[in-house]
């Protein structure tokens, strides 16, 4: 089959799946004419019964909590799953990469992007914590904080300080810290359980102020699990891509 | 804190709290569709770049295109989310792969 | 207008099946993946608008303000994040195959067997 009939047999295919597609889309009640009871519910309810104003994140980890813990584990599986593909492409290798290649910084980085880097390595971490600890009351949560988090990892790689980026992140306690968040969302749901509610019902106390940063229970807590175990599934995948490219670099020099 | 301060403050936050939804519908609607064309726009351009490298960088385009829109959809949380995800760190994980690969073939 | 979001989703669907369909490269099809997948993004926020509605935070907005639905947000935003880690794995992928095969040709990993 050659390129070109490829091309046709698939824009003719693509023309009728996009035409049921449509003709279904276009049978919704349209674009800003929401219909359905359950966003104008939970948007009446939520602040009153769990203390949180961010609406999205007590959704995400109170309401529909358990589909979140699934969603975290794919998250889990997924840099597990990096991290034994490459790990053993790196072990296959005679030996593994020299020790020399490490001190050097990426090709072509100059001066001016190595202080930008690492001026910024604080002031990110500070906010990707400032949202992992604040779910319940802004746009905010665990999800993004922790990428945000791993970020400020990565920007320490980028300053060319590839022994201090794994030296902060030692591939041993990077793995610990992202099972210990897996697990923690995991075993607060568990906690529930022992204490006689249903899993992951919120049985901490709510606080009194709604919003604050110490209210809305187990929300808080949840979220912090998810930052750190997202923070730690992203330095674990972008530390096992970095050293996947310094073992080409080190037998680039061997050969 | 003097009455005066008093004063200022509750005015302040009665400006705060009770300000209802300000912008007009209608340049709403216009930003949304502006945006909408754009991310059509700027998605063909993605999958139409075949240099993959040339590809991460209009990707990362996309990705604060792609956040803007979700801003004018009125969702602060998914912004931020394809914001940090689509501009910053699959930007990074592709050019990692990209250089592991590129060395291979020398 | 009320129906532009999904012909813009319908369209971007189109546009990066079409890349994926056409590509050369693995890298390239992933990454025409991911614009896939941002179609779906669209297409659920798309469906949760308000026309006039304040984003679903109550901070500092009275509890009674129309706002947008919250839930589709909710699931948006945890997409987002793991649709990341996904093409991680996808891209481990990529390079276990070009070690294996010492190609990244979609079209020349089919015929490689045996």
């Amino acid at each position: 089959m050659t390129p070109a009939l490829r091309r046709w047999l698939f824009l003719l295919g693509i023309a009728g799946f996009l035409a049921f597609y449509l003709w279904g889309l276009t049978r919704l009640p349209g674009f800003g004419r929401y219909p359905g009871p359950y966003g104008f519910v939970i948007n009446r309810i939520a602040v009153g019964q769990t203390n949180a104003t961010g609406v999205v994140s007590a959704v995400n980890f109170e309401y529909r909590g358990f589909d979140t813990v699934g969603e975290e584990f794919i998250l889990f599986a997924a840099a597990t799953g990096v991290a034994t593909v490459l790990r053993q492409l790196r072990d296959e290798q005679q030996g593994g990469p020299s020790r020399a290649a490490f001190g050097e910084a990426p090709s072509g980085t100059t001066d001016a992007i190595r202080l930008a880097s690492l001026v910024f390595v604080g002031p990110v971490a500070l906010f990707g914590w400032f949202l992992a600890s604040h779910a319940q009351t802004d746009p905010s949560g665990g999800f993004q904080g922790g990428v945000v988090l791993a970020t400020a990892f990565v920007l320490i790689y980028l300053a060319g300080q590839f022994l201090a980026f794994r030296r902060v992140s030692p591939a041993d306690l990077v793995d610990s810290v992202g099972a210990v968040g897996a697990a923690g969302f995991a075993a607060i749901g568990l906690a529930a359980v022992v204490l006689g509610f249903a899993y992951l019902y919120n049985f901490l106390p709510l606080g009194t102020v709604p919003g604050a940063v110490s209210s809305s229970g187990t929300i808080a807590l949840i979220s912090f699990f998810v930052g750190i175990e997202v923070a730690a599934a992203f330095i674990l995948i972008v530390g096992e891509l970095v050293e996947q490219t310094l073992l080409v670099r080190a037998e680039g020099r061997n050969s | 804190m003097t009455p005066r301060v008093a004063d200022a403050l509750a005015a302040a936050y009665r400006l705060a709290v009770v300000t209802p939804y300000t912008v007009q519908p209608a340049l709403m609607d216009a930003l949304q569709v502006v945006l909408l064309i754009l991310v059509a726009a700027g998605a063909t351009v993605v999958a139409l770049t075949r240099v993959p490298v040339r590809q991460t960088v209009a990707l990362s385009a996309y990705g604060l295109l792609l956040a803007v829109l979700f801003l004018a959809f009125q969702a602060p949380d998914v912004t931020l989310s394809e914001l940090v995800v689509g501009a910053v760190a699959l930007p990074i994980l592709l050019l990692l792969a990209l250089t592991r690969v590129r060395r291979r073939e020398k | 207008m009320s129906y532009l979001p999904f012909f813009v989703v319908a369209w971007i669907l189109g546009v990066g099946l079409y890349g994926i369909v056409t590509s050369r490269h693995l890298v390239h099809q992933i990454i025409c993946l991911i614009v896939v997948q941002s179609s779906t993004y669209v297409l659920i926020l798309g469906v949760g608008y308000v026309t006039g509605a304040v984003a679903p935070y109550f901070y500092d907005i009275p509890v009674h303000t129309p706002a947008v639905d919250p839930v589709v947000q909710a699931l948006a935003l945890t997409d987002v994040v793991v649709e990341a880690a996904v093409t991680a794995l996808l891209l481990a992928f990529a390079i276990q195959a070009h070690k294996r095969f010492g190609t990244l040709d979609p079209h020349e990993l089919v015929q490689l067997k045996g």
